[in-house]
């Protein structure tokens, strides 16, 4: 017979001192191998740019574990991962990216691209299907043609290409308002429009801006600071921008 | 018989009190209940899923060797940067569930000449991380090449060490904080038993995340000196001592300094005033108790 699974599915019932459960075999406290430390991702694709931003608040529970805590991981040049949720995971999933990426130059010559770091990331999330690495994630860099290009993922590797993405704790807060300002054209219109942000590269910025700082006063896991890199054909421009500290 | 198990919050690891878990997130999706109004759980540092600690048992007669829960532990460790060096500082208390089981044990442990470690949590998991240390720096001694491990790779390298076990679901129960210098500058970074792993000027573990660490983001800069950060930390560990039952009143500081490399104090025991109206009539604001 199957063994059923290490796991237990924390149901809100089990919320509360370990020892309220009814099931007296458990007279410990579970131990869970997952966290959520929170943080906010935004990216933003233009046709000769490409906005990615996270915010670099760590924290647990009702505490704040660190205000300086950088949620991007550079690829290569100009292409760059943005995740949210548990940071261990965070961690190990960007190692291991960084370690492919370094054997991709060996054999191709050249760092991936980001399509190639799109489906490489898809296929790794779903690798680990059965024990996901709890994060959310956004692949962002320029496309061969220069235009920007956003993936967005979920936490076991569904992903697709889009013209602006949020992800983390702040995104109830902050994709409606992308959906209305950079008005993503329905996948439904025929024939097909261009989803791409047509907002002039200043323009983004400041949403980018006006979209942390809104989330910042109701999402007490955005904070302190974000991070905002701006992907153009001349290279990366990264601002900090202060956010509020409570 | 075996200790009552100490409440440990596992959002915040070992030796902090509290909830088991902060709140059940699935993955992100509010469940039911999420946005009930009146409901104080933060809706971020939740579990997805927890273990159920009767389904990692062996089968058969063998005995089970997850660590399901810790017995022997020690609580806090506090730590800041100053300029030219960094220090540590805990208790020497192990308990075994709330008993004072082992009152002098060395928390904070030098791994070379550059870096300390200090832990909280399951004791016997701190040596055998200390035996693995161990082989690494008999591996360096050995290449005899005067090189050694780095703090900033001592911290990653622990930070892995952490997060397979955790992967394993058979975790190393403790918080770690290593301090060292990287390059002559100072480093402090902390690790955490499921793998979350992060540095800053000034860092705690367990009740000091709650007690210690408002003290020094009010107080800390990072080129304080050593007096003051030593004035610091010490009166860190007081308010921790005053508020963590779980802590005794014998002390170790060490230090990391570009000067004079690695030292850790003796251990000592700070001046106590209990004499405060709280905690002399802890009820005397309290409308309703006895």
């Amino acid at each position: 017979m199957l063994a059923p699974p290490p796991f237990r599915l924390h149901t809100p019932a089990s919320v509360g001192p370990a020892n309220a459960s009814s099931d007296n075999t458990r007279s410990r406290p579970a131990w869970s191998p997952y966290d959520d430390n929170g943080g906010t991702c935004v990216a933003v694709a233009g046709s000769d740019y490409c906005i990615v931003a996270a915010s670099t608040r760590l924290s647990t529970g009702f505490s704040i574990l660190t205000r300086d805590c950088s949620k991007l991981f550079k690829i290569s040049e100009q292409v760059y991962i943005a995740s949210a949720g548990f940071q261990g995971d965070v961690r190990a999933l960007q190692k291991m990216l960084q370690t492919r990426n370094v054997m991709y130059e060996h054999i191709h010559r050249k760092p991936m691209s980001a399509s190639a770091l799109a489906q490489l990331l898809g296929n790794n999330l779903y690798y680990k299907r059965f024990f996901p690495y709890f994060t959310w994630n956004l692949c962002v860099g320029l496309d061969p043609e220069g235009k920007g290009s956003v993936y967005t993922y979920d936490p076991v590797g569904s992903f697709e290409r889009v013209g602006f993405s949020c992800q983390g704790s702040g995104k109830d807060l902050i994709q409606p308002v992308l959906d209305n300002q950079l008005k993503a054209a329905s996948p439904l219109v025929v024939p097909a429009k261009d989803w791409m942000s047509a907002l002039p590269l200043e323009q983004a910025q400041d949403l980018v801006r006006d979209a942390f700082v809104s989330a910042g006063e109701r999402d007490i896991y955005t904070g302190d600071s974000v991070e905002i890199l701006t992907i153009t054909k001349d290279g990366v421009n990264k601002e900090i921008l202060d956010l509020k500290k409570d | 018989m075996f200790a009552k198990g100490p409440s440990h919050s596992t959002a915040l690891g070992p030796g902090c009190a509290g909830p088991p878990l902060a709140n059940p997130q699935n993955f992100g999706q509010a469940g039911p209940g999420a946005h009930e109004h009146g409901s104080h759980q933060p809706s971020c540092g939740a579990a997805p899923f927890a273990v159920d600690a009767s389904m990692l048992r062996s089968a058969g007669s063998q005995p089970h060797k997850h660590t399901q829960s810790p017995y022997v532990t020690g609580s806090s460790v506090l730590g800041i940067t100053y300029a030219g060096g960094v220090m540590l500082a805990s208790d020497t208390l192990a308990s075994y569930g709330s008993t004072k089981r082992y009152k002098s044990v060395q928390r904070l442990v030098k791994v070379n000449e550059t870096t300390v470690l200090g832990a909280g949590g399951e004791i016997s998991d701190l040596q055998y991380i200390l035996n693995m240390l161990d082989d690494l720096s008999t591996e360096d001694y050995c290449a005899d090449d005067g090189q050694s491990l780095s703090s900033q790779e001592l911290y990653s390298y622990l930070s892995r060490v952490m997060y397979n076990r955790r992967n394993k679901m058979d975790p190393l129960w403790n918080s770690l904080l290593i301090a060292g210098l990287e390059s002559g500058k100072p480093f402090l970074g902390s690790v955490n038993m499921i793998g979350v792993a992060f540095s800053d000027d000034h860092l705690a573990t367990g009740f000091g995340s709650h007690l210690a660490r408002p003290l020094f983001r009010k107080k800390h800069r990072p080129d304080m000196s050593e007096e003051e950060a030593t004035a610091l930390i010490r009166e860190a560990l007081e308010v921790c001592y005053y508020r963590d039952k779980q802590s005794i009143n014998k002390f170790q500081i060490a230090k990391v300094t570009t000067a004079g490399g690695v030292s850790i104090s003796d251990a000592f025991a700070l001046p106590t005033k209990w004499e405060y109206q709280a905690f002399v009539d802890p009820t005397r604001d309290a409308v309703g108790v006895w």
